[in-house]
């Protein structure tokens, strides 16, 4: 019985780990491009799980069909912000880019209050729910469904990342500005689909978890928070890496919770940001 | 074929060069000489286009390049590599050497030019899918100049290419920077090593201070008491 919970809770570990994995994805390829952490990050992921929810709600749109205009919305947010915001401040002191992305996920969370509500929200019914068993085992239809998908985009993530040509170049620029530009590559060109890239994986993501999650504007502060740690965890800009610190975040969580006591899960996750920044600051695996 | 003039460039309210400029010729191997902090690498920046001149301009074969972004001045046929190799160290020898092809006027000749590059370093071959920074010192700089030539320029400017190098490394670059040359690519390069210098170049110019001082043929400037001045402390 009790190695069947175990089980039960690794499986879940693991699935959500996958999507941790996506949207810590997102933020550490804009890091890695040029050192700035997206604080709105998870505000773009609470934007992406309101876009799902309303077009469900306003046209009974299932958030699984929706997520491809909801993903190209997100990169044009990516891109916009990118070239609305960044770009005139990344040769400004530290403190400014910090409370730029830290003013824009403030601003977003406000407005999201203002027009629709602090109530939580769940789409009911969506195409996949329940749940299959599997020798005593049961496994969340819609978490399956999210853990699969969001997989399937860090894949494609990875392939574009290292088999294109653009995503050489993407990385090129990441690893020295200067000598990329020399390349023939527009740098500028980069840092804004950079930025387009990683926010449309919050756009994934958003759509996958509002499938099961519920939808309200703080919604992005908890997966943001985990997701700096699976950054912080496979290394600083390290993409590839993020997969396995995202399953090992996954896991931390729900067996922390289920080990110790539930309302001490997060704290666990953040004890284990702690001994990584102390012990290994570069992440378990080092620069990508 | 290059053609600089009255350069001033300043990074914020430091102005590192006054008045510079060279002019190059096409087919010939140009050094730049002069001591640290004169001045060079922030010259051969802003021929390359990474830094914009406040006044003057530079002239790449009858066009102006100087404003014109880095990533289009290497599809003119002006390649520069930078000081200490600048390779992209998490990538592969081959990843690195395909990206100095990544301009739209060098890529459709790629695998040519790699089998090209691959005749001058034959080490190349062999280390195709080895990350860049796991390369020695000397292979790193050959990865350099073979991404530098992976564009196809005209001409290749090489900052420092023999700087932390074992003798004889630094004699099997001499003898690659001659060979391209004969190949019909002009070549500036800096180097602090006057001797050196002058013996691959056919003519160099001395800064100082971010001002040229001074500029002839080798035979010359081997000869010159200000060359001794400033080098030797004679
Ligand atoms: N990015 C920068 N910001 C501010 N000052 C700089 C920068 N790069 C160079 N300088 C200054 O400009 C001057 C010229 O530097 P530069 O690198 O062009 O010299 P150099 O002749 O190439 O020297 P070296 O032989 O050491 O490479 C130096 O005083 C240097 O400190
Ligand atoms: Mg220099």
């Amino acid at each position: 019985m009790t190695a069947e919970i175990l089980l039960q809770s690794v499986i879940s570990g693991i699935l959500m780990g996958f999507v941790y994995a996506l949207i810590a994805a997102g933020l550490s390829l804009i890091f890695g491009l040029m050192e700035i952490v997206n604080f709105a990050h998870g505000e773009f992921l609470m934007l992406a799980m309101f876009g799902a929810f309303w077009g469900w709600a306003l046209w009974s749109v299932d958030p699984l069909l929706s997520l491809p205009l909801t993903t190209l919305a997100l990169f044009v947010l990516g891109v916009l912000t990118y070239k609305g915001i960044i770009r005139w401040i990344l040769g400004g002191p530290m403190l400014a880019q910090i409370f730029a992305t830290f003013g824009l996920a403030i601003f977003l969370r406000s407005a999201a209050q203002f027009l629709f509500g602090v109530d939580f929200r769940l789409i009911q019914n969506p195409w996949v729910q329940g749940r299959i068993s599997l020798g005593g085992l049961f496994i969340g239809l819609p978490q399956l469904t999210a853990s699969a998908a969001a997989l399937a985009a860090f894949a494609g993530l990875y392939w574009f990342l290292r088999r294109t040509e653009t995503g050489l170049a993407l990385q090129a620029t990441a690893q020295d500005r200067q000598a990329a530009a020399l390349m023939g590559i527009n740098t500028e060109r980069m840092f804004a689909l950079g930025w387009g890239i990683g926010s449309a994986c919050v756009g994934v993501a958003g759509s996958l978890l509002a499938i099961f999650f519920y939808v309200f504007p703080d919604v992005g502060a908890t997966f943001a928070l985990l997701a700096y740690v699976t950054v912080a965890l496979g290394g600083f800009g390290n993409v590839p890496a993020t997969l396995l610190a995202g399953v090992i975040v996954g896991l931390v969580e729900v067996l922390g919770g289920m080990l110790i006591a539930p309302a001490f899960k997060y704290a666990i996750v953040f004890l284990l940001y702690l001994l990584v920044v102390l012990i290994r600051p570069q992440g378990l695996f080092g620069k990508f | 074929m290059l053609a600089a003039e009255g350069l001033d460039v300043a990074y914020g309210d430091f102005q590192v060069l006054w008045s510079a400029g060279i002019r190059v010729q096409e087919g010939e191997v140009v050094c730049l000489l002069g001591p640290n902090g004169a001045g060079k690498s922030t010259l051969m920046n802003t021929l390359s286009g990474l830094l914009k001149p406040r006044g003057g301009h530079v002239e790449f074969r009858g066009k102006r390049i100087d404003g014109v972004p880095p990533h289009e001045i290497v599809g003119e046929g002006l390649a520069h590599v930078l000081e200490r190799r600048r390779l992209f160290p998490y990538l592969t020898v081959r990843e690195n050497l395909l990206l100095g092809a990544h301009h739209p006027e060098a890529r459709p000749r790629r695998e040519e030019s790699l089998r090209w590059v691959e005749g001058i370093f034959p080490f190349l071959t062999d280390r195709q899918k080895q990350l860049a920074h796991t390369l020695s010192g000397g292979q790193q700089q050959m990865v350099a100049i073979a991404r530098g030539l992976m564009a196809r320029p005209r001409c290749l400017m090489i900052d420092e290419p023999f700087l932390g190098l074992a003798p004889k490394v630094v004699q099997d670059i001499g003898a690659v920077i001659q060979q391209i040359n004969r190949e019909g690519i002009t070549i500036v390069f800096i180097e602090q090593n006057v001797e050196l210098a002058l013996r691959l170049a056919h003519r160099g110019y001395v800064l100082e201070s971010g001002r040229v001082i001074l500029e002839g043929p080798s035979a010359d400037l081997l000869q010159s008491n200000e060359v001794k001045r400033i080098f030797l402390g004679g």
